[in-house]
């Protein structure tokens, strides 16, 4: 089992520029999915044969605060000219998207809300997650983000074996 | 591997609140969408009465009131520590955004102390299969060995919020919505509850047992607004399901039909990749709307309910075939004897999800 954080605080972007830099996409990205993105980068980077589609590696995200910070950038946008750009990120699946679309993992995609960090508890899903016969490996994100600039996240890259 | 059986169901729709009085209602061809007024511009919906029902919040209202229904209907005992509780929704009680803490895992414990649910409830949150997500999840639940009963509720309210981001997006139908059909410009949002109580046992005063037999959930890889050219992610749902029946035993495929031209059209290719054109398709998005969160709960119990009365129930504002690839959709109710069905659902994010399920339990 891999486990990366990205800590509170951190310039997301000059993280991008420093660990990634050919995705232009991110710069579209609302805070939550930078976050989501930027974990995965950090799990997978190694990965042999990245970008070969894959369909036995589900990516399982979790938060508390699901999207909140970009559903209050969409109500500004509302006021004046509601934004499909904006509009389109009020999901907190979006973000497990982003990780599936970047990396080409054609598996299972998920979001859950909880109400606190809790291991235990979380790993319990993850391990109700592996019930999926073709899921071999999860990418587990723990991103809570209740605005652009605080936040909690933590990612893991699990096997089958790792929680079984 | 551990069965998984429907035991109990509550419903709020603007076509009624039982399954049976929404079954007839279907049936008959009616539907409750029409136009409201919008912030400025107007919008065709599908909503609930509001007069009657003055609430602090009515998503917790109506939440409440499936999941009491579905309890009460299972004899479900809620405060055991072996049941569990699951949430369905997409955006909860935003609509309050300025004023409270509009976190889905608060709307989650709001219900959980209101059916007096003691254990800790997850929210499934995946864009519009998020209620058939969240069926899958308490599947698992129940499979894992930790829950007896799992109590999965979906809802959805509208509000500004929502109604101007799919206008943003250009998503909506000026007229009741067309699914599959060669006329089709958009969808009609809806508001709905539906919960389900799941049991390792049949029981309840269903009329008949219905197990969940199988969910799978597959992302397309391909965009995060708009569906696979290919209908990968929902091909590859559907493959999984398939797995564990014959095609001879199918009554349906209950599809998401949301009536836009990239959804239906994205549909029709994977039915066909999985070899499901001749097996009948029907979208009920026309009369109810879409309702999102709780739209893969709701169109799972009245897909359990029209098969219980051997019809496949007809597809509401569908004239003409308006797909690449032949699909059997019907504007008429057809009678079948036929005892399992595929629910399926797509959604924002390329999340795709199929279920099966299996009256009797019986293969």
């Amino acid at each position: 089992m891999k486990e990366v954080t990205v800590p509170a605080g951190v310039s997301l972007t000059e993280l991008y520029r420093q660990e990634v830099g050919d995705y232009p996409k991110f710069f579209k990205m609302d805070t939550l999915s930078k976050l989501g993105f930027l974990l995965a980068e950090r799990l997978v980077k190694d990965d042999k044969d990245r970008f070969t589609p894959r369909e036995d590696r589900a990516v399982l995200v979790f938060s508390r605060e699901g999207c909140v910070a970009n559903d209050r950038h969409y109500v500004r946008s509302m006021e004046d000219f509601p934004s499909p750009a904006l509009f389109v990120y009020t999901l907190p699946n979006i973000v497990a998207g982003e990780i599936a679309i970047r990396n080409k993992y054609e598996g299972e995609t998920s979001a859950y809300v909880l109400e606190r960090f809790d291991k235990a508890q979380l790993m319990a899903f993850v391990r109700e997650a592996f019930q999926d016969p073709l899921t071999r490996s999860a990418l587990v994100i723990w991103a809570d983000c209740p605005s652009d600039t605080q936040w909690d996240a933590r990612g893991w890259l699990m096997d089958r074996e790792d929680v079984l | 591997m551990t069965k998984v059986y429907v035991i109990g169901e509550g419903l709020l729709t603007p076509l009624g609140d039982s399954p049976q009085g929404v079954l007839e209602a279907v049936r008959a061809g009616k539907s409750a969408i029409r136009e409201y007024p919008g912030w400025p511009e107007p919008y065709m919906a599908s909503l609930l009465e509001r007069s009657g029902r003055e609430h602090p919040s009515f998503f917790d209202h109506i939440a409440l009131q499936a999941g009491q229904r579905a309890l009460e209907a299972a004899g479900t005992d809620p405060a055991n520590p072996r049941t569990g509780l699951v949430l369905s929704t997409i955006k909860g009680n935003v609509e309050a955004i300025d004023n409270e803490d509009v976190s889905l895992a608060v709307q989650a414990e709001r219900l959980a102390a209101g059916l007096g649910i003691s254990t800790p409830p997850i929210v499934v949150s995946n864009a519009c299969i998020s209620g058939l997500a969240a069926l899958v999840q308490g599947m698992r639940m129940i499979r894992s060995g930790a829950y007896d009963h799992v109590v999965v509720v979906g809802a959805e309210v509208q509000s500004r919020f929502i109604v101007t981001g799919f206008q943003s997006l250009k998503a909506l139908s000026p007229t009741p919505c067309r699914p599959f059909d060669a006329a089709r410009d958009g969808l009609n949002l809806g508001e709905a509850a539906a919960a389900v109580v799941l049991s390792k046992m049949p029981g309840g005063d269903r009329p008949s047992a219905w197990e969940l037999v199988e969910g799978c959930i597959r992302n397309d890889a391909n965009h995060i607004s708009g569906p696979s050219r290919t209908g990968e992610g929902s091909y590859k749902a559907l493959r999984a399901v398939l797995g564990h029946c014959t095609l001879e035993e199918l009554a349906f495929v209950n599809v998401h039909g949301t009536a836009t031209r990239y959804n239906d059209e994205m549909e029709a290719i994977a039915l066909n990749r999985a070899g499901l054109q001749d097996v009948p398709v029907n979208a009920l998005k026309g009369c109810f709307g879409h309702t999102m969160g709780a739209a893969g709960i709701l169109e799972t119990i009245v897909s359990m309910h029209a098969c219980d009365a051997g019809v496949v129930l007809p597809t509401k504002g569908y004239g003409e075939l308006g797909v690449s690839c032949p699909v059997s959709v019907s504007a008429k109710e057809r009678s079948t004897r036929k005892t399992a069905f595929i629910k399926l659902l797509s959604g924002f994010g390329g999340v795709n999800g199929a279920l099966l399920l299996r009256k009797g339990g019986a293969q």
